[in-house]
């Protein structure tokens, strides 16, 4: 079947296997690689990615639930060159090792900052709770959580001009 | 990154300055911002399925459904006849490229596709190659395979009787299911005599249960064999590419120069990528087999349920006192290595690091047994997140020593501080054979306890007691030895455990050097550019690192045990100064004095006495190339090579408070608080340091409280998806205190010890102490002990004095 979507704001359209799952979609056809997979069954996070800007598990969506929408993956986050606070945050404060989760993450931590009412006063609570819906082996997730509030702190302070 | 230069630049220092952050790179030690970073967060990190090689097929395996069975017959023809299908792999044609069986790294074999009969649930039985992964997974069930089923063994003590059922039928010999011979250390009289003279004795049985490292990124292979050349390309995230290409060399009887092993990033390995695993060589018999490249990565069941598990020790312990301190341990354990015995040990260490299991007492004497038994689960017995066997060891002391002290009615603390070895003591040989480099455990310990305010949670534990809640205080403090090792002490598969580095420097004064090390996340990609920038005083920024591609790198034994920093970072360290005493030379030639009249400040020959007159390493390299004359004996260049052989090992340690509160109601254990202080030695880079940190004690959290691989009966894997392996998020990890000591290791090049475990290794101990702790208050007295994982079900058994639901 005729799959089309958009990722990253640019059109994508291929006649795919209706079983298809979506990272399959994003890794083997769009040839994005940014996005992982870690366990088939929704627990691990690792292949999140924005649907319509709402996280959501691209292991267990097939790609024709995607039909017709905007999905935003890692490689969607630098704009014209310059990192997002996201991903500044995350080299900034060392939410990452092996890199392998970060993608979704990432992705997680965007949607986060952008839906909160007041993203430099989010608690500790609300950004584990989420965060939860991923995991991560190497980091303990104590530098996620002060990754994403540094990239909240730098878009405040952006916002008002740097002072 | 050049890229965030056109951000607001001055505001993301102040921002970073603001929140605690980073400064710019300094040239060595010191904390700085990760170089391998600018591609992992851009999602360009090049991982083991991001690799596409032209006319790549795609290989899955057909699994048993049962954990012991006798294979009646397979066949395979209804796959073949799949239009994708380009083969399919059987024992039997493997048998006829000698590849049915390969050796283990504890000397035993192992099936790479099971033919007599499978032995533990989920092991392989077939491999399908197709042209896409959905057929190759489609295929599968289109091969018939015919079992008799037989009874199996998933309890190690069971399968000590004399009429369980036989695992190993196909070692000749093999009567009962021994894996090998009972091995012991310590001195076995002596320690009765300690018993027997003691005030106070505790027995535990103890059970370290099986569980899983669970990386995020799964294990899998593509095999390229150029059937033109003869040369086998092999792209696979291991943690050791040179010891598994000498093992692939051995299994497949290739020429070893012909076999070349490129890992690119790892998604995590914690030693789940240590092994070769059975679906490794099928890639590499497919590609022989289809003569194109094969790719096989396992799902996530596959890796939970058939690769490297790691603990599944049964301890029967005693610990004794006399005057107040401890004076003797004892130990008769039993290791379950599952149906084959693939664990990987230095050959003259069967168990292991186990008898480090004396921790970081001054014991009298000390004796351990381990007896190695085979059962229908999988095999592995990999070194999880710490060195060879020592997270056993000090689960299992520090266990005892918070039992005996409750025992004796001393504060555990207190017990601790009485047994410690003293500073003085050192280098201190213990009852079971090793010798300790340095340490002040009573420094370190005193920082925890200021750290977490100890006494005052002790008075806090007695109000919430009184408001009926409970508060569990545990401790722990661990002693590792870890990078292994000297060969003098140690080998695996009889080859030195020594790591190799070479370092080139170019014209400009920039420099490549390559290691052994293979980075699973670790971030050897800026520290050991930052041991060079120590010793050479080049920028970080201007080192290139290169790991992971067995034809780049000098030989040695890679990434696990915490041996990254302690052998291939003292080979860094000691190739740098073969680099700066050939400078040296060459300096002398271009300021026309001799050698001994210079002297060395970082990254500068000068002469003594004029500080003035000197030649940057830069200035070196860039007259080391040009045409001028060198020195007499020594060529054009400004490389060095070095071997690194370790004199001992090195051995970390650290002082572990937590708080935990248990909820009366459905014994569910909340981890409030977790203070980590860690003797690591010298650090080189603080951020990776505490990094390292943060992640070992989530890997602790999860192993007290969630993760375990259980069986039923029939030897099913209950805990093949991360549904039923539970491991933890963010909301089960507090926000981990730090503490630090510095006691340089004596021995080291840059006085290092290695930390990527520690946390691992001592954390399992302090959160299970701290639960035994509050159901020992709540309790008043009665529950003494609980073995991990204190999930709610457990834990709540355990406050009704039930007897505890299955592992």
């Amino acid at each position: 079947m005729q799959v089309s979507m958009s990722i990253n704001g640019e059109p994508f359209s291929y006649d795919v296997e209706p079983r298809m799952l979506l990272v399959h979609y994003i890794r083997e056809m769009a040839e994005l690689h940014g996005t992982h997979w870690g366990c088939d069954t929704s627990n691990c996070g690792i292949c999140v990615v924005l649907m319509d800007g709402v996280p959501i598990k691209s292991c267990t969506t097939l790609a024709a639930q995607a039909e017709g929408h905007e999905i935003t993956t890692v490689e969607g986050l630098e704009k014209d060159g310059v990192l997002d606070p996201i991903q500044q945050g995350f080299h900034e404060m060392h939410a990452l090792q092996c890199g392998f989760c970060t993608p979704g993450t990432m992705v997680t931590g965007r949607w986060l900052i952008d839906k909160h009412p007041d993203p430099t006063n989010m608690t500790d609570y609300e950004i584990r709770e989420a965060i939860s819906g991923g995991l991560c082996r190497c980091t303990g997730y104590v530098n996620i959580v002060k990754a994403i509030r540094w990239a909240a702190a730098y878009e405040a302070a952006a916002a008002t001009g740097g002072n | 990154m050049a890229t965030t230069e056109s951000a607001p630049g001055k505001m993301a220092s102040w921002l970073a300055d603001a929140t605690g952050g980073v400064t710019d790179a300094p040239i060595g030690f010191g904390r700085m911002k990760r170089k391998e970073d600018a591609r992992f967060i851009r999602g360009k990190g090049n991982y083991l399925d991001d690799v596409r090689l032209p006319g790549m097929l795609h290989g899955a395996i057909l699994r048993s459904p049962y954990a012991h069975a006798r294979i009646v017959s397979i066949d395979t023809s209804k796959a073949l006849a799949h239009p994708k299908v380009a083969a399919v792999v059987i024992a039997k044609d493997l048998e006829t490229l000698g590849l049915a069986w390969m050796p283990t790294l504890s000397y035993d074999t192992q099936a790479v596709l099971a033919g007599d009969k499978v032995r533990f649930h989920l092991q392989e039985v077939a491999f399908v190659i197709a042209l896409d992964a959905y057929s190759a997974q489609d295929a599968l069930e289109l091969i018939e395979v015919e079992y008799d089923v037989l009874p199996a063994i998933v309890n190690a003590r069971k399968a000590l009787d004399p009429n369980a059922p036989l695992i190993r039928d196909d070692k000749v010999g093999q009567t009962d299911n021994l894996a090998s011979p009972t091995w012991e250390a310590g001195d076995k009289a002596a320690t009765d005599r300690v018993f027997a003279e003691a005030d106070t004795i505790v027995t535990r049985d103890i059970i370290d249960p099986r569980v899983h490292p669970a990386p995020m990124e799964t294990c899998g292979m593509i095999a390229d064999m150029n059937p033109q050349t003869g040369q086998l390309d092999i792209y696979n995230g291991n943690q050791a590419p040179h010891l598994h290409r000498t093992v692939y060399a051995q299994v497949a009887g290739l020429p070893e120069h012909n076999i070349r092993i490129m890992c690119n990033d790892i998604g995590g390995g914690f030693g789940n990528k240590v092994p070769v695993y059975p679906g490794y060589v099928c890639a590499i018999a497919g590609s022989i087999v289809a003569g194109a490249p094969v790719k096989w990565i396992e799902d996530r069941a596959e890796n939970l349920a058939s690769t490297g598990f790691a603990r599944d020790y049964i301890m029967h312990s005693q610990m004794c006192a006399k005057n107040g301190k401890i004076t003797g341990l004892r130990i008769d354990a039993i290791a379950d290595h599952g149906a084959f015995d693939a664990t990987a040990q230095p050959t003259k260490f069967p168990a292991g690091f186990f008898h480090i299991v004396t921790g970081s007492y001054d014991l009298e004497a000390a004796h351990c047994t381990v007896t190695a038994v085979y059962t229908n689960k999988a095999p592995g017995g990999v070194a999880y997140r710490c060195s060879f066997r020592i997270t056993e060891a000090v689960y299992l002391v520090e266990r005892m020593v918070e039992a005996l002290a409750w025992e004796m009615d001393v504060d555990p603390i207190e017990l601790r501080m009485r047994s410690f070895i003293r500073p003085e003591q050192f280098p201190y040989e213990t009852a079971t054979g090793w010798t300790y480099d340095s340490g002040d455990y009573h420094k370190t310990m005193k920082v925890a306890m200021e750290i977490a305010d100890y006494e005052g949670l002790r008075r806090e534990q007695q109000e919430r007691l009184a408001d009926g809640e409970i508060m569990g205080i545990g401790i722990a403090f661990f002693t590792e030895g870890v990078g292994a090792g000297p060969r003098k002490h140690m080998d695996l598969l009889g080859l030195a455990m020594n790591d190799g580095a070479d370092i080139r420097v170019h014209p400009s004064g920039k420099a490549v050097v390559s290691i052994s090390a293979q980075t699973q996340g670790q971030g050897h990609e800026t520290t050991f550019a930052q041991i060079v920038a120590e010793e050479l005083g080049i920028s970080p920024n201007d080192i290139t690192v290169r790991h992971g591609d067995t034809d780049k790198t000098p030989y040695g034994f890679g990434t696990y045990g915490s041996r990254s920093t302690p052998v291939s970072g003292g080979a860094v360290a000691v190739v740098s100064r073969k680099v700066r005493d050939k400078a040296r030379l060459i300096a002398a030639r271009m300021l026309e004095t001799r050698p001994e009249d210079l002297a060395w400040e970082k990254g500068r020959w000068y002469v003594r006495g004029d500080v003035s007159k000197g030649a940057a390493i830069e200035d070196i390299a860039a007259y080391a190339y040009s045409g001028s004359p060198m020195p007499e004996g020594l060529e054009g260049d400004l490389d060095a090579q070095a071997v690194y052989d370790p004199p001992n090992l090195t051995y970390p340690y650290g002082a572990y408070i937590s708080v935990v509160d248990i909820d009366p109601g459905t014994g569910h254990v909340h981890l409030r608080r977790f203070i980590a202080v860690d003797d690591c030695g010298v650090r080189i880079n603080p951020l990776v340091v505490d990094g390292q940190i943060h992640g070992g004690l989530a890997e602790g959290v999860g192993q007290a409280l969630m993760q375990v691989v259980s069986f039923d009966e029939q030897g099913n894997c209950m805990n093949a998806s991360f549904m039923d392996y539970l491991l933890p998020t963010a909301l089960e990890c507090p926000d981990f205190e730090l503490g630090e000591t510095v006691t340089p290791c004596p021995h080291h090049p840059i006085g290092a010890k290695g930390v990527g475990e520690s946390p691992c290794v001592g954390s399992p101990p302090c959160i299970t102490n701290a639960v035994v702790d509050g159901l020992r208050v709540w309790t008043n007295g009665r529950v003494r002990h609980m073995d991990m994982p204190c999930n709610p079900a457990r834990t709540w058994a355990a406050m009704q004095g039930n007897a505890a639901p299955p592992q």
